[in-house]
């Protein structure tokens, strides 16, 4: 087991990803992108859930946010991704530290139903405000990045050139996204991370022993839903379009689900759950169209037996072999 | 400024849709108040309603009673579901924490929607009103449906009905009592597992009930679940989780709000609706007649 963990695995899954567009078919390479994008969605909400305890069930506002944020500034304005991307990022944040203000004053159930209301606000003008939006019909045709000075550079290699725009696009949301989850398992790893897991164990004792619980949860809201806005910023590019839709409830539903499955304790469970639901939904949808269907039935499931998702199975299964082990 | 014909006829169908989101706010809040639960299979349980209404019309033909027992077969029908999602599978996750119902109550809504695909497809269908209702009302100038005037009566017959219902009889008692201490009233001697059941059968009951009974002025459609859902938890939110009067005044707030919004901000009247729910929250989470949870 020692051994097994010694190997640096997250650098491993890295580099593979890169080989995708290479060894697979453009599906593949459309699939491990949504799957990347997914991770680093359910990944930022996780800190929220997860790591603080805190059920946010309108996570996808921000996402929304992000996604109008880069493709407004990059079909209207002209704005080059290199800005517009991080831009994402600063808008869904600031939204969050005003949304988050009101929410975390509030506990449990209500705090639930205030993200949710904040969400629907943001679904409900993004699908009126026509004139910014582009109101129900969303907005279509993001441009990709310019990835000229990339394309020049790479046709004087002999290996690395003749790949795609979206294959480009992959490979550059691949390094944003690795650098998004490293940045937040710093967080994680951090007092202040640790800080939020004691508020979510007990509150009443950290506030105790002097912790201003409030302002932690509203950092934890504002960090999470900027990640968010980032994760819908490529994703819209990715996308090829924007759509009212990104901030539905439903979908915060969706990565809920995500979170739920892969496992809530871990930091790479959400990321599994993502990957997990994504390659079964490419399965499914194959053989039947009733994949809500499918996936309900997995979630009643998994919130029978597996209550800590695919990681918690994994790591209890371990502690189980481990303890042969000794034994033995 | 519209003249008042104008205002009165508005205000009118604001009333009728505020009276219907009552009759399906109310078990959601019922929910609620006793089992500590937000259900978001609410929503399916109405649209299931909507389309066992219509399906057994189907079986009746047009006779002059065939709506009416279409109506109360469904929610009959519903119930009966309800009560056996929560005996079977939502009591064993009473004492885990939210998330859990919540994404239970979210997987119901996954599965019951593709059901209701696979049963009836997802070309949208519709009722024709029941015979008897099917006239209109000129009045101040403006026109009411009876079918309207129907369900107006019928959304404060039925307040009136729970409220009794709750204050003066042994289960009501019983129900009140539970939402207030559940493990005083276990002790007592009372089976509250079978009182949760109970609820639970009576508020899908009223949820497949508003399903039914609006299939003659809206279409039934893939999607009404979800979409009835949200509007369900704003009036509930507004009123007053768990509180049955904050429900009545949270429908016709909502009904009115959504009904002049559409006069005068056209554009932002959905955004208005929202933008209430969470003032309410911010200013007072415990809504505008609930009492604040301990």
């Amino acid at each position: 087991m020692k051994t097994l963990s010694r190997v640096p695995w997250a650098l491993l899954v890295f580099a593979a990803a890169f080989f995708v567009p290479a060894a697979g078919s453009r599906y593949y390479t459309f699939l491990a992108n949504d799957v990347v994008i997914w991770a680093l969605f359910a990944t930022s909400l996780n800190l929220l859930v997860g790591y603080t305890g805190l059920v946010s069930f309108g996570h996808a506002a921000y996402f929304g946010i992000g996604a109008y944020t880069t493709g407004i500034l990059m079909k209207k304005v002209g704005v080059p991704f290199l800005l517009a991307f991080p831009a994402a990022g600063v808008v869904a944040g600031l939204f969050a530290l005003v949304f988050g203000f009101f929410c975390v004053r509030l506990t449990r159930i209500y705090f639930a139903m205030l993200t949710l209301a904040f969400a629907q606000i943001v679904w409900a003008i993004c699908f009126k405000w026509n004139e910014v939006t582009g109101g129900e019909q969303g907005m279509p045709e993001i441009p990709y990045p310019d990835f000229g000075w990339l394309e020049r550079v790479a046709a004087w290699l002999p290996i690395v050139g003749g790949y795609r725009t979206s294959d480009y696009f992959y490979f550059l949301t691949l390094v944003l996204v690795a650098v998004c989850l490293w940045l937040l398992r710093r967080v994680v790893g951090s007092p202040f991370g640790r800080m939020l897991t004691t508020i979510r164990e007990n509150p009443e004792r950290a506030e105790f022993i002097g912790v201003n619980v409030r302002r932690y949860e509203l950092a934890a809201f504002v960090v999470a839903g900027a990640f968010a806005g980032l994760a819908g910023g490529l994703f819209g590019i990715f996308n090829r379009g924007v759509f009212p839709d990104f901030a539905y409830w439903t979908k915060s539903s969706e990565v809920l689900i995500m979170t739920l499955l892969g496992g809530m304790g871990t930091f790479i469970g959400p990321a599994l759950g993502a990957l997990a639901l994504i390659w079964l939904n490419q399965q499914i949808v194959s053989y039947t169209q009733y994949w809500p269907f499918i996936l309900g039935t997995i979630l009643i499931v998994l919130l029978f037996v597996f209550p800590g998702g695919i990681a918690g199975a994994v790591e209890s299964a371990a502690r189980r072999l481990r303890r042969r082990r000794q034994v033995a | 400024m519209p003249d008042l014909s104008f205002v009165f006829a508005q205000s009118l169908s604001g009333l009728t849709a505020a009276m219907f989101l009552f009759l399906i706010a109310s078990g959601l809040s019922l929910i609620f108040g006793v089992l500590r639960v937000l259900n978001f299979a609410h929503g399916s349980f109405y649209m299931l309603g909507a389309y066992s209404a219509y399906q057994i019309v189907q079986w009746l033909g047009t006779g002059p009673v065939s709506f009416w027992v279409a109506a109360f077969g469904a929610a009959a029908g519903v119930a009966l579901l309800g009560g056996i999602v929560e005996r079977f599978l939502f009591q064993r996750l009473y004492g885990k924490e939210e998330l859990y119902h919540l994404l239970f109550t979210y997987a119901l809504v996954l599965v019951l929607g593709d059901v209701a695909k696979v049963l009836w497809g997802t070309q949208q269908k519709s009722l024709s009103r029941p015979p008897g209702l099917t006239g209109a009302l000129s009045l101040f100038g403006a026109t009411i449906p009876h079918y309207n005037l129907f369900i107006i009566l019928l959304g404060p017959a039925i307040a009136l009905g729970f409220w009794f219902a709750l204050q003066r009889t042994r289960a009501g008692r019983f129900i009140r009592a539970a939402a207030l201490d559940r493990e005083t009233l276990g002790a007592l001697g009372v089976n509250v597992n079978a009182l949760y059941t109970g609820v639970f059968v009576l508020a899908s009951f009223l949820g497949g009930l508003g399903g039914a009974l609006i299939t003659p002025m809206r279409a039934i459609v893939p999607g009404m679940d979800t979409e009835v859902i949200v509007e369900a938890f704003v009036v509930v939110v507004i009123g007053g989780l768990g509180s049955f009067w904050g429900t009545f005044l949270g429908a016709l707030i909502y009904g009115q709000v959504l009904s002049f919004g559409i006069l005068f901000f056209p554009r932002f009247s959905i955004f208005s609706i929202f933008a209430l729910m969470a003032a309410v929250l911010i200013i007072r989470p415990w809504g505008l007649l609930g009492k604040p949870l301990k």
